[in-house]
């Protein structure tokens, strides 16, 4: 990882290493207070089918923010789905990048690995930024950018679980061999998981639930932005390595003695 | 009949993406829209031109809060 302000994905400098996602929202009005708080530049869209009652505001929201967008493909089981999403979501919103989700459990919401890789090797053919949501296994994570993609975005835990970074060891893994930008991406409940995620080397987090469900989203919002920022800092200080038993910080030389 | 969505709408001869679009009160200046016509993609800039046969399938898409 190289730390520093910026990191860049596919040659774009990103000046935020927060990438918010704004599925839970309850009102458009807070999505866009959170992007502020957030400091986020670039957050994420999904498509669905359009509603001609509803006409609604989201990405005219999003372009007053001045964010750009990653659309998704949520909600695809195949790489057949994902693959037609991520073209109608080029066409809609103008860009190649795409997050691309390819789902193989309804309950989990885990990545369907095969799939996945079929569906990323495919868009990268067809010019594509392909930036995969996938599992903490650094064996696909390493197949994923093989194949072409921009980054990996593996996950700490489901999504919307809250559970935090489940498997820190494997993630460190990802890190360590990475040529491309690792970004945490699922399970994140509070801040404290978002600075772990930097300080286990992780180039930028996703946040959606963790601050969209919250009781204050923006306040959360804003509490992410400084974790992320802290977990960056502390990586690059450096931390100190685990030991078992306690290295005194106070010097013993010197210590009175005190008569019986 | 064309399928909208999975909706059935009589179809007219010689309609196009745009007048599909114009018939559901779509305003196609509006971001953030994409149109498929038998799963492939039609371009923004081919809706003016792009016939809808009878039976195709049209999916019509918008952004949403997602991610």
């Amino acid at each position: 990882m190289r730390v520093g302000a910026t990191f860049s994905i596919a040659g774009r400098e990103l000046g935020s290493r927060l990438l918010l996602g704004t599925g839970g929202f309850p009102r458009l009005q807070t999505l866009a207070d959170a992007i502020e708080a957030s400091g986020a530049e670039l957050v994420t869209v999904a498509l669905r089918r359009i509603d001609p009652a509803a006409q609604g505001s989201l990405v005219d929201v999003l372009a007053a923010k001045g964010v750009e967008l990653l659309p998704n493909t949520a909600g695809c089981f195949t790489a057949r789905d994902a693959v037609r999403t991520a073209r109608l979501a080029r066409e809609a919103f103008e860009t190649d990048w795409v997050k691309l989700e390819v789902i193989g459990d309804e309950r989990t919401l885990l990545p369907d690995a095969p799939e996945l890789l079929a569906a990323a090797e495919e868009l990268v053919d067809e010019g594509f930024v392909v930036l995969p949501y996938t599992t903490d296994d650094p064996v696909l994570a390493r197949r994923l950018e093989d194949v072409g993609c921009a980054a990996v975005m593996p996950l700490g835990s489901p999504i919307g679980s809250g559970m935090g970074i489940a498997n820190p060891a494997n993630l460190t893994l990802i890190v360590e061999q990475a040529g491309v930008p690792v970004i945490l991406d699922a399970g994140v409940g509070t801040a404290s998981d978002a600075t772990l995620a930097m300080e286990l080397g992780c180039d930028a987090v996703l946040c959606a639930s963790a601050i969209s469900r919250a009781a204050d989203p923006v306040a959360m919002a804003h509490a992410i932005r400084h974790a992320v920022a802290a977990g960056v800092l502390a990586r690059g200080a450096g931390r100190i390595p685990r030991r078992t038993y306690a290295r005194a910080s106070t010097p013993f030389e010197g210590l009175p003695e005190f008569a019986e | 009949m064309i399928y909208v969505n999975d909706e059935p709408i009589p179809a007219s001869a010689g309609a196009t993406v745009a007048d599909v679009l114009a018939g559901l009160d779509i305003d196609t200046a509006r971001r953030g829209i994409a149109v498929a016509v038998d799963a492939e993609v039609v371009p923004r800039g081919a809706w003016e031109t792009h016939a809808v046969g009878d039976e195709a399938r049209v999916e019509i898409v918008h952004a949403v809060q997602g991610g």
